[in-house]
């Protein structure tokens, strides 16, 4: 890893890649400098060191160590736990004790409401439950985890063709309105009004997607910056809308719209089981991206224009029309999960209705590594952490904030590799370095 | 870290004894020995991946050797980091440039051993350090200039400057000559005779054998991480080129008298722009008939990059036609382009060549993936693209782990191999290759040729685009001099060295050849 820098400061591993050819030399060598953006560049070097730096261990170990940082906020956020800690010299059990039954038990309450609760299973087993009880939790984690596979794909998308999808949120938004307008304005029959909802949450996604994409490809505006700003577009908008006759609820005063038909709702697996098609859905647009990367004459675009828009280009694709089409692509995605949220939850546009699930869908694209279905395990284990952060507020008293300081412990963790692998020792340093002098072919 | 103050004057011996390295499985150097006298132009001689960049990172101290050890002076040296080897009085200059493009020369130089006064970088002091060494090596450079406006060959000497004013005795240059024009690398060979008359050691590395036997006082010859022999540099080129590869290389290209047929490109009053609008080609005309090979000599930057890319469809040209069998190409895109049988190796191998993410397969079909069989526009057929990858890899004697090895891991003449091996894998009428063997190893190099030749002789119209002028004179029929986006002239391949040289620096002299004259194509330039 250090092979390459006078000072060894580089940890650029495509650097050292390149070191022995001489055509790494011909890379610095044009003389009139290239107009990409430096920060974009910045950006991509920035997240493909963090992909080559981040095992599926080091993951795995974040999610390990958020959990400890967690217990350690659970005790110090309990009053009565924490005077325990007063006398900690004297007595030190007391705090021990008073901690770990803190801590255990806002832990298995966690579990519980995001996994299985083993009551619940007694109780089948004895008569006097039903078996939609034992799934009740699972079935929650996947409510909250359906839109946020859509938004997390989206981004993973995105991504690949190396694009920073953060309008997520704003896609989201149309996708909800649209596919809510659709369910409460369109008389259609069943199961055709749900596929039109569901579509028309696409596309209106798909055309907040597209304005950064045709503006990066036609002008080379920053879709970063674009995106943002029509997130905070979509919200206005969805604020005003949701006021306007014909949208609002007759006889409400508040923020709140038509109720979407039934015919237009995602049908949930009924009783306890408050998840809905919805997840079902998700899977299969999994299987759907990891087709469209993998296999797709589109998907070899993308990740051609993603890693080298010049090759890309000398071999004769069309840059700004993938660029477009990737953010169609995502803001579809991103649109879909909108739906799935308004059809499959809410039933009706409220000014929150699309929540978080497009900032979150970052994290979960980073946390899956930008890999189809490492995004869907990601969305999943987020809305584990929901459900049972809802169950651990409602029963352990510990305040659902706390699973969101989880998530982006997480996050920083996965972030920032280099400390997980020194907290946990593991010698990824060398083998990075032994990786990098493999790949330059000594 | 220096044991006692040494004189500049006393210059250090340097050696290396059985200096070994493994990465893994690989070794990459096996038990070298080495050493440089004092004021001795040292060359390391070897294909890319030999090991010699290996073996010159453990003396700077970026790796450190499994085996073996290091002397300065007698006396063994353990270097931990390039802190220490710059102590011990060594210095690098890397293929790439360190360099910070936004800091000025001065800047540049003093970062990493600022000079402070008052905790604020003592600019003054950084400046009057460059023009000392830069007077006293006679190295001119600029200490104001912002290093981003320098061209390449004064970036090095930036880089050169540096490493002297760290003071050192022995330096290290890798493959310093890779970016140079023929006049920079000159420049740059004159720079390093008066180096080693200062008393300074340099250890060269090299592929090039032209520069060893015109520079090097002794020649180390490393292949696969052994040292396979030393040698003089009298010694003939094949001789050290034979010994470099491990078997009889061919350095002269050996094709047969042309036989032009009908005219395949025909290119008439094109003018082109540059990204800045400045003009870069200028009113050139130019045919190009099947089954010859016509190379443009000139130094970079004349136009040749940019006449290229507008055949190409990656420029648009502002005026001016260019025709392929009658059809115009201005205004297709360079899909159409490429689908209607034109063959492109574009001079900027890691830029433009391939995807270095991509595995060797992807990149075999990086302009035809979504053809048959390979795939259509809706979805690829993994299994034609690996069959046909196989093949290739064993046809154009890409060395790779496999065919679903990532690209950028190959040496630079293996992802050539690549980008040569997808352009020639499809019938063409035009076939462009543009620095086809720019940082390319001995042996590719002859494969290269080889092929290039071999597509000329099925009755493809090619075209050579090289700054070097060997490889132009070497692989055309004609030879087409561009200057300041002109073309200067249309001449045989024969024509004295001199001449072209003169004819590249943009005197015609004598010689009565009207500068843009199409017809020229039509005169008996071939052997």
């Amino acid at each position: 890893m250090t092979t390459d820098g006078p000072v060894g400061t580089s940890k650029d591993a495509d650097e050292t890649a390149a070191e022995t050819a001489p055509e790494a030399a011909t890379a610095t060598a044009p003389q009139e400098p290239k107009n990409d953006s430096a920060e974009e560049s910045f950006l991509s070097h920035f997240v493909h060191n963090l992909w080559a730096a981040n095992t599926v261990t080091v993951t795995l170990l974040s999610v390990l160590l958020a959990m400890v940082i967690g217990a350690v906020l659970i005790v110090i956020s309990d009053p009565a736990v924490l005077s325990t800690f007063s006398y900690f010299t004297a007595r030190p059990g007391d705090a021990m004790n008073a901690s770990w039954t803190l801590v255990s038990t806002a832990y298995a309450d966690l579990f519980k409401g995001a996994i299985v609760d083993p009551a619940a299973i007694t109780a089948w087993a004895d008569g006097s439950g039903t078996w939609k009880q034992v799934f009740a939790p699972i079935s929650e984690t996947l409510t909250y985890a359906a839109p946020l596979v859509f938004t997390g794909l989206s981004v993973a998308v995105a991504f690949r063709g190396g694009l920073f999808n953060i309008g997520g949120q704003g896609q989201a938004i149309i996708g909800t309105i649209i596919a809510a307008m659709a369910g409460f304005l369109l008389p259609l029959p069943p199961v055709i009004h749900l596929f039109a909802a569901l579509l028309a949450g696409a596309l209106g996604g798909a055309l907040w997607g597209f304005v950064p994409g045709i503006l990066k490809a036609r002008t080379g505006a920053h879709e970063v910056i674009v995106t943002i700003m029509l997130n905070y577009t979509a919200n206005l908008f969805l604020g005003w809308l949701i006021l306007q006759k014909g949208i609002q609820q007759p006889g409400r005063s508040d923020a709140i719209s038509k109720t979407v038909d039934e015919s237009a709702q995602l049908p949930s697996f009924g009783g306890e089981l408050r998840a809905n098609v919805g997840i079902i859905l998700a899977v299969l647009a999994t299987a759907g991206v990891a087709w469209l990367l993998n296999r797709s004459a589109f998907g070899f675009e993308l990740r051609a224009v993603g890693h080298n828009p010049a090759a890309a280009k000398t071999a004769g694709m069309s840059v700004a029309k993938t660029y477009t089409m990737l953010m169609v692509t995502a803001g579809a995605l991103a649109g879909l999960g909108g739906a799935t949220q308004v059809l499959g939850t809410a039933h009706a546009l409220t000014p929150q209705v699309a929540g978080n699930i497009g900032f979150d869908g970052l994290l979960v694209a980073l946390l899956g590594r930008n890999r189809p279905w490492g995004t869907l395990l990601a969305a999943i284990l987020f809305g584990a952490l929901r459900a049972g952060g809802n169950r651990m507020q409602s029963f352990t008293g510990i305040s659902l904030e706390l699973v969101t300081v989880v998530q982006a412990l997480i996050v920083i963790f996965i972030a920032a590799p280099a400390l997980v692998k020194a907290i946990f020792r593991l010698r990824a340093a060398r083998t990075a370095r032994l990786g990098a002098s493999m790949a330059k072919g000594w | 870290m220096r044991p006692a103050p040494r004189l500049q004057e006393i210059p250090l011996r340097l050696e290396l004894r059985g200096i070994t390295k493994r990465f893994g499985d690989l070794v990459a150097n096996d038990h070298i020995d080495l050493t440089v006298e004092p004021g001795e132009v040292h060359a390391l001689l070897g294909e890319n991946g030999a090991g010699k960049s290996t073996l010159m990172n453990q003396l700077y101290g970026l790796l450190q050797p499994d085996e073996g050890e290091i002397l300065v002076d007698g006396e063994a040296r353990t270097f931990r980091s390039p802190r220490d080897a710059i102590a011990a009085g060594i210095g690098m200059v890397h293929q790439h440039f360190m360099l910070v493009p936004v800091f000025t020369v001065a800047e540049n130089i003093a970062l990493g051993a600022e000079k402070t006064r008052a905790g604020f970088l003592d600019r003054r002091r950084a400046r009057r350090e460059v023009l000392e060494v830069s007077e006293r090596y006679g190295l001119p450079v600029d200490p104001d200039a912002l290093v981003e406006h320098l061209p390449v060959g004064a970036q090095q000497r930036v880089e050169i400057v540096k490493a002297l004013t760290r003071d050192v005795d022995v330096l290290i240059l890798d493959e310093p000559t890779a970016v140079l024009t023929p006049q920079e690398t000159e420049e740059l060979l004159a720079v390093m005779r008066g180096l080693s008359d200062a008393g300074k050691s340099i250890v060269f590395i090299t592929h090039k054998l032209k520069e060893v036997k015109a520079i090097a006082d002794r020649i180390t010859v490393i292949r696969r991480g052994r040292t396979v022999g030393t040698a003089s540099p009298d010694a003939a080129e094949d001789e050290l080129a034979s010994i470099m590869v491990g078997r009889a290389v061919n350095l002269e290209v050996n094709k047969a008298p042309a036989e032009p047929g009908r005219e395949v490109l025909h290119v008439s009053g094109l003018i082109v722009d540059d990204d800045r609008g400045v003009r870069a080609v200028d009113n050139v005309d130019l045919t190009v008939r099947a089954g010859e090979v016509l190379g443009i000599a000139g130094v970079q930057g004349n136009g040749q990059t940019e006449l290229v890319e507008a055949v190409m469809g990656l420029r648009r040209p502002r005026a001016g036609s260019i025709k392929v069998d009658n059809e115009e190409l201005t205004g297709m895109s360079t899909k159409q382009i490429l689908r209607s049988g034109v063959g492109y190796v574009p001079e900027d191998r890691s830029l433009d060549g391939v995807v270095k993410e991509f595995t060797v397969a992807e990149n075999l079909v990086l302009d035809q993936y979504d053809r048959a069989p390979y795939g259509n526009a809706f979805q690829l057929n993994p299994a034609a693209v690996a069959e046909s990858a196989r093949e290739r890899v064993e046809q154009f004697d890409i060395r790779t782990m496999s065919a679903e090895t990532a690209v950028g891991t190959l040496s630079g003449g293996n992802q050539q191999k690549v980008v040569v091996a997808r352009e020639l894998s499809r019938p063409l009428r035009l076939f462009i290759a543009a620095q086809p063997t720019r940082g390319v190893d001995v042996g590719s190099i002859e494969f290269i040729h080889s092929r290039i030749v071999h597509e000329r002789d099925v009755g493809t119209a090619v075209i050579v685009v090289s700054s070097e002028l060997d490889e132009v004179v070497g692989l055309a029929d004609r030879v087409a001099v561009m200057y300041r986006g002109r073309i200067l002239a249309i001449v045989s391949p024969d024509t004295p060295r001199e001449e072209l040289g003169l004819l590249m620096a943009g005197i015609t002299g004598s010689r009565d050849t009207p500068a843009t004259d199409a017809d020229g194509a039509e005169e008996k330039g071939t052997k």
